[in-house]
């Protein structure tokens, strides 16, 4: 589902042009639970960014189910990320002063599902997210970091996304917190969810099945996980 | 994204942050209800003034003495006090003017009134029959002044109510007391039934006296106030105030009408007069109301704009799960929206509060429009589209990756 063909990603600031990602080219297939490690300042991020249609690569081509993501136009990228893609960020990004229920079913309000269906959906999404039901109308600030995280899994899950990009998912987590959500990455991989999962440290990878290893912005191995943890 | 969702998302936004959002609703609600009260205050004071000057009569002329006006410096005495009007100007017109229905002089001044003890400070008129009916004045109890009243120089008064209330209470019938107007006797004849007219001339709180006693025994000299002249029609009222301009520039032998030293106005000059100074206040206290409107706004824009800032991550986050630019950009203009019509609302209220305070200690009744009503309700929205376009565009254009970036 995801082809990366030659991809470059330069900023320029000021006229200080930075090359962060240099001939990426990799494809990930529906179903697989791959990894992309690398040091920090690697341009990890940067490149699920441009997974994610959040951004768009400088030059190559960047196919996602078979359409250039770089030709499309601002609103049909939005609604890709809204039914296709889900987030999973290392600081959670949820909204603060708002209930548990009303940020997992915010990706909803943006596919225009009405009010009812969408706590039903987020309710689902939350219980197989693991997340305690009597914390459902709780502020989203008054929950412990790994709370926080299954609530931001719920939500990136909530709209069934075919592909789950997770950025240092376990970074702001003890960990065995986060040895729960790698746990409950596996078992959504095992129904069929595509996931990348971007981290630097091996430990964190070493849950996935195929390992990207990328450094100054270039891939140095792309290969199947051999010490594979569950 | 629908817009029951739009509203929530916005509501919601606003009540996360309650003091500021109830602050920037604050600056609009000061402006808002300072124009509703101010331009209500206006239309009541114009409306009063009308109703005043239409009681006095109607198809009214008025002459008045103005001061000579000579060239070459000099100074001008003020207007109205000057002496230039004399009891056979008036007598003249009343011979001559044959197209005037009714013609009556007056001389007006305040004095001292005392009775049984009470004292009170009130508008002396002295003047003849014909002022009843020119100046519409109705009778309680008793008679107005007569034309033999007038010839024989009696001392006697017709009671304002409520120079009558002041004087004996409003319970007794005065007729047949004796008052002392500048500590000379009058004896009271009759009590004037009460006009209703309220504000600036109280046209109830006049006493009335045969205008032959007020130049003997009061003013001690022979000369007049001003002359009230009722036409037959409001179509022969220019001809008439010709025909009394030419009669007094004669018998003044003023040949230069610029010279004139009185001044011969109808009511419907005296009317736009009045109108058109209670609509340059109105415009002025209005102006002043919409500066803080103005003001307002910026504080909206100003907390907007606080608010993009603060909320950058969040735009970024909404951007990355789904969220298109106009939905982002539709939210924050929401926002802003919310609060000036939030603001629009209380501020109608406030406004309204304030005209009633200020019917309290004036006596004008303000007079709430739903023109005025449905201008601010305008006003306010507007305000919040113009002031809240910016920060919204700035949200919506906000890069999703620098906005997740964002610390
Ligand atoms: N907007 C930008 N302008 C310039 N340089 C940037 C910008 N965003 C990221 N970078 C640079 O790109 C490199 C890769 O960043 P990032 O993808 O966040 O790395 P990682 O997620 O692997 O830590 C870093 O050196 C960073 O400074
Ligand atoms: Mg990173």
């Amino acid at each position: 589902m995801i082809e990366c063909k030659h991809l470059y990603k330069s900023y320029d600031n000021n006229g200080v042009v930075t090359e962060v990602l240099k001939d990426i080219n990799f494809t990930i297939k529906n179903g697989e639970f791959v990894a992309i490690m690398g040091p920090s300042g690697s341009g990890k991020s940067t490149l699920m960014h441009i997974l994610g249609a959040l951004d768009v690569p400088t030059k190559g081509e960047y196919l996602l189910d078979g359409s250039e993501v770089a030709r499309l136009t601002d609103d049909e990228l939005a609604s890709i990320r809204n039914s296709k893609i889900g987030f999973v960020f290392q600081a959670f990004n949820l909204l603060p002063r708002a209930t548990v229920l009303r940020n997992v079913a915010l990706p909803l309000v943006y596919a225009g599902i009405g009010k009812a269906e969408r706590e039903k959906i987020a309710r689902e999404s939350l219980l197989s997210a693991g997340l305690e039901e009597e914390r459902f109308n709780h502020l989203s600030n008054q929950l412990s970091g790994g709370q926080m995280q299954r609530v931001a899994i719920a939500r990136s899950l909530v709209n069934n996304p075919a592909l789950l990009l997770a950025d240092e998912p376990t970074g702001n987590l003890d960990s065995k917190t986060g040895d729960v959500v790698l746990a409950t990455f596996r078992e959504l991989n095992a129904k069929g969810r595509t996931i990348v999962l971007i981290t630097h440290e091996q430990y964190v990878a070493n849950h996935a099945d195929r390992i990207i290893l990328i450094k100054d912005g270039r891939i140095l191995s792309d290969k199947s996980n051999g010490n594979k943890l569950i | 994204m629908k817009t029951s969702d739009l509203l929530e998302e916005s509501y919601s936004a606003l009540t996360a942050n309650k003091a500021r959002s109830g602050l920037t609703i604050l600056g609009i609600v000061i402006g808002i209800g300072s124009v509703i009260a101010l331009v209500s205050i206006g239309a009541g004071a114009q409306q009063s003034i009308e109703t005043n000057i239409q009681s006095i009569g109607s198809n009214l002329i008025l002459v008045s003495p103005g001061s000579q006006r000579s060239f070459g410096g000099g100074p001008n005495a003020g207007q109205g006090s000057a002496q230039t009007l004399t009891q056979e100007d008036a007598d003249a017109i009343q011979k001559e003017i044959t197209m005037a229905k009714a013609v009556a002089p007056e001389l007006s001044r305040r004095y001292q009134v005392a009775a049984k003890g009470e004292n009170t400070n009130t508008q002396i008129v002295g003047t003849t029959k014909n002022y009843a009916e020119v100046r519409k004045v109705t009778m309680d109890t008793g008679s107005f002044i007569t034309d033999s009243q007038v010839k024989s120089y009696m001392k006697v008064a017709v009671l304002g109510p409520s120079a009558r209330d002041d004087l004996f209470g409003s319970s007794t019938n005065a007729i047949g007391e004796t008052i002392r107007i500048n500590k000379i006797n009058f004896k009271v004849i009759g009590i004037a039934r009460a006009k209703g007219g309220s504000g600036f001339t109280n046209q109830d709180d006049m006493i009335f006296v045969p205008i032959s006693a007020a130049q003997q025994f009061l003013a001690g000299a022979g000369y007049v106030s001003s002359i009230s002249i009722e036409a037959e029609s409001a179509q022969s009222m220019n001809a008439i105030q010709a025909q009394i301009s030419n009669l007094l520039l004669e018998r003044h032998h003023i040949a230069n009408p610029q010279l004139a030293d009185f001044r011969v106005l109808n009511q419907s000059d005296i009317v736009s007069a009045a109108s058109s100074v209670t609509d340059i206040f109105t415009m002025l206290l209005a102006s002043i109301a919409g500066i803080s409107l103005i003001v307002g706004g910026i504080g909206i824009m100003n907390m907007m704009l606080t608010t993009v800032t603060e909320r950058t991550r969040e735009i970024g986050l909404r951007k990355a799960i789904g969220a298109t630019n106009s939905s982002i950009n539709s939210q924050f203009l929401t926002e802003a929206i919310l609060l000036t019509f939030i603001g629009g609302l209380v501020g109608i209220v406030f406004g309204w509060l304030l005209s009633l305070v200020a019917t309290n200690f004036t006596g004008i009744s303000g007079k709430i429009s739903v023109s005025s009503v449905l201008l601010a309700f305008g006003v306010s929205a507007a305000i919040g589209l113009i002031f809240g376009y910016y920060p919204a565009r700035r949200a919506a254009r906000l890069n999703p990756i620098d906005a997740l970036r964002f610390e």
